[in-house]
């Protein structure tokens, strides 16, 4: 069973974090494992995820994209259909819960994308809590929508402008804030990374999108899918799709990371495809560093994927080689962000357009497959401005 | 072992020691060698190097921003080596490495503490590096005769205590307050009974860090503590100064010599 007790995959995961923090990680290891076995909390929080988060996410058959690629049927998990547009708000909900169980008033989060600050936001609106939202300035401008919807919700939205003034600088300082004032708040973070019980705990509560997609796959097709695709940036929403079926071992699992401008260019975020092992915001995974251990500058077009690091369970499952990563450029994915759009009338996040650029990228290997699942992790209403940006220049 | 004579040493004297704190190749390498040497001749009795981390987690402000503008000169692990080694050819003070886990392990955590004692360093600190991920690198530490110093906070269990009083070698580094490095109007008043309750698990020397930066401060702290740390007072003098560098090194002594005076004198018992 991964992680063991002291929050270990392998080499892997583990607490790398300032002492001042480590009795509060203790605490939160007790409780997340009290009410990961509570009947009443995980009822709570399923009628919350039902009534609240719109879910179940329907499972989705894509025609006109699966005649596109011309091989397998292509279904795609509709998660950027539940409550704020993404799947963020399944971690959120269940972090949120947690909190007001330890009795924390103030919650913090960092934010790339903006789309964990959103659900950051709603879930502390909904259960009353102070919220702090830590994001990157460079950030806060392509993703000036979200910022909006988050003071809108009540949340005080923190510029960070060291280092890159992205999702890692924002997730330094959140991991500051906490060390000032781990007494009084909860430390909400937005993917499977981060020092144990994070990556094990967000894992957790996203496996409802697997979890579903088992059922739904089994009504619709009566058998599980060949492969599934999602993206990487932390990787919550690929865990969550991935991690029910980790025992099912015909079914392959495919992670798409963000090439940026291209993996030879030095300026992307494939951290599993091109970096080593060590150690960033408490736990060991794979980082994209220098020969020295600086960590370097990455790129995306997507600030959801702008991440120089990787969830540790990640790192574990492509060193076991039970998951495949694979990449695609921010022009690939911007190709995939046109293309659902016009074929099947949904305008994919950024970050999920990633995942179905990859199909598009791969269709020789896809067309032996019948049957394939992508996450389609979050819609793209915040993207329009940064694309549209884009595209105007290419004209 | 120059940690450990350096406070007998200070103990027989029945004084404390001041441990100032700066980042190596801010503002560059040669001016960090005058300041290290200037600050031994002004009274410091331990010496704090920064290697410089991308990403400093504990610290504030002022250390991320010295951290930036000596990687920006390109200040690596081997020119960190190469300092000390130059710094061991003309002085014996105790010499200890601040950094974050990743330098190290991406180093090769064997090489790093190897070369590193060849070189001349006596201590490792590593904020991000807690105890229980620790195993490895301290048998190794233990071979080379380096000291892993570890850190307890105002937050760590009676357990933590009394576990890391057992593993600790060197000093153990107070935290003084929760959050991160940084100059602070006030001084923790929870830090005397941290000190207080370590005292009682532990004979180790205790050196109090984060938030302390002036003489007042640096006093008050001395009253129990065996150490102070003091590093991101004096590395605002030397963002405001880092262009002259005579007036830099002579600034930086200055303030070491008034914090040494404020440290040492009257207090003689350091149970009081």
């Amino acid at each position: 069973m991964y992680p063991d007790n002291k929050g270990h995959f392998m080499e892997f995961g583990g607490r790398f974090v300032p002492e001042v923090l480590m009795p509060a990680l203790e605490e939160l290891t007790r409780e997340y494992y009290k009410v990961k076995e509570e009947e009443d909390f995980q009822k709570e929080l399923t009628e919350y995820l039902q009534d609240y988060g719109g879910r179940p996410t329907p499972l989705y058959f894509a025609r006109g994209f699966s005649e596109y690629i011309g091989g397998p049927r292509i279904y795609l998990k509709r998660e950027d259909l539940t409550h704020t547009g993404a799947h963020k708000i399944n971690n959120t909900l269940g972090q949120a819960l947690l909190a007001l169980r330890m009795g924390k008033k103030r919650v913090i989060a960092e934010t790339g994308a903006g789309q964990h600050g959103v659900a950051t936001a709603t879930a502390a609106a909904k259960f009353g809590l102070e919220c702090h939202v830590y994001m990157g300035e460079e950030d806060m401008e392509r993703q000036a929508l979200n910022v909006f919807r988050m003071k809108l919700l009540g949340a005080e939205v923190i510029p960070v402008s060291a280092g890159s003034k992205t999702l890692k600088d924002a997730t330094n300082e959140a991991i500051r804030d906490w060390v000032t004032n781990v007494e009084n708040t909860y430390y909400i973070i937005g993917s499977v990374v981060g020092p144990h019980p994070y990556p094990e705990m967000v894992r957790d509560f996203q496996s409802i999108i697997g979890v579903e997609t088992r059922e739904q796959v089994l009504e619709k097709e009566g058998r599980f899918p060949d492969s599934l695709v999602a993206c990487v940036g932390g990787g919550s929403n690929a865990l969550g799709l991935f991690y029910p079926f980790l025992e099912d071992s015909q079914v392959e699992m495919i992670g798409v990371e963000a090439a940026g401008f291209g993996l030879d260019t030095g300026l992307h975020a494939a951290t599993l495809s091109q970096g080593r092992a060590g150690v960033l915001h408490g736990s060991m995974s794979y980082l994209l560093q220098d020969e020295f251990g600086q960590i370097s500058p990455v790129h995306s077009i997507s600030a959801g994927l702008d991440y120089p690091g990787v969830g540790p369970e990640h790192a574990f499952l492509q060193k076991t080689r039970r998951a495949s990563y694979g990449s695609v450029t921010d022009e690939e994915a911007l190709e995939a962000f046109k293309l659902i759009s016009r074929r099947e009338g949904i305008i994919p996040a950024l970050e999920s357009a990633h995942a179905l650029a990859y199909i598009i990228k791969e269709r020789e290997r896809f067309k032996e497959q019948s049957l394939v699942v992508v996450n389609l992790s979050g819609r793209g209403d915040k993207d329009v401005n940064a694309v549209s940006q884009v595209l105007e220049v290419e004209k | 072992m120059r940690i450990k004579e350096k406070f007998e040493n200070l103990k027989k004297k029945g004084e404390k020691a001041l441990i100032p704190f700066i980042m190596a190749g801010d503002p560059d390498l040669e001016t960090t060698e005058r300041l290290v040497l200037e600050m031994e001749k002004r009274g410091a009795d331990i010496i704090e190097l920064g290697l410089p981390f991308s990403d400093p987690l504990a610290d504030g402000p002022v250390i991320q921003q010295s951290s930036q503008r000596s990687l920006e000169k390109g200040t690596r692990t081997p020119h960190v080596f190469e300092l000390v080694k130059r710094l061991r050819e003309k002085t014996d003070i105790p010499l200890v490495i601040l950094t974050y886990y990743n330098p190290v392990f991406s180093y090769g955590q064997e090489i790093f503490i190897k070369e590193a004692a060849q070189a001349g360093v006596d201590g490792l600190v590593m904020p991000d590096l807690p105890l229980e991920e620790r195993d490895e690198l301290e048998e190794t530490a233990r071979e080379t005769g380096l000291d892993l110093i570890c850190f307890l906070a105002p937050t760590s269990s009676r357990d933590r205590i009394n576990k890391t009083a057992q593993r600790a070698r060197g000093f153990i580094y107070c935290v003084s307050l929760t959050g991160v490095t940084g100059v602070r109007e006030e001084f923790s008043p929870s830090a005397e009974n941290l000190i207080k309750d370590i005292r009682k698990h532990t004979s180790l020397p205790l050196a109090l860090g984060f938030g302390i930066s002036t003489p007042r401060q640096a006093g008050k702290a001395a009253r129990y503590a065996d150490g102070v740390i003091v590093g991101s007072a004096l590395m605002k003098i030397i963002d405001k100064y880092g262009e002259n560098g005579d007036l830099l090194v002579q600034e930086v002594g200055e303030f070491v010599a008034s914090l040494k005076k404020a440290v040492t004198g009257q207090f003689s018992d350091y149970r009081l």
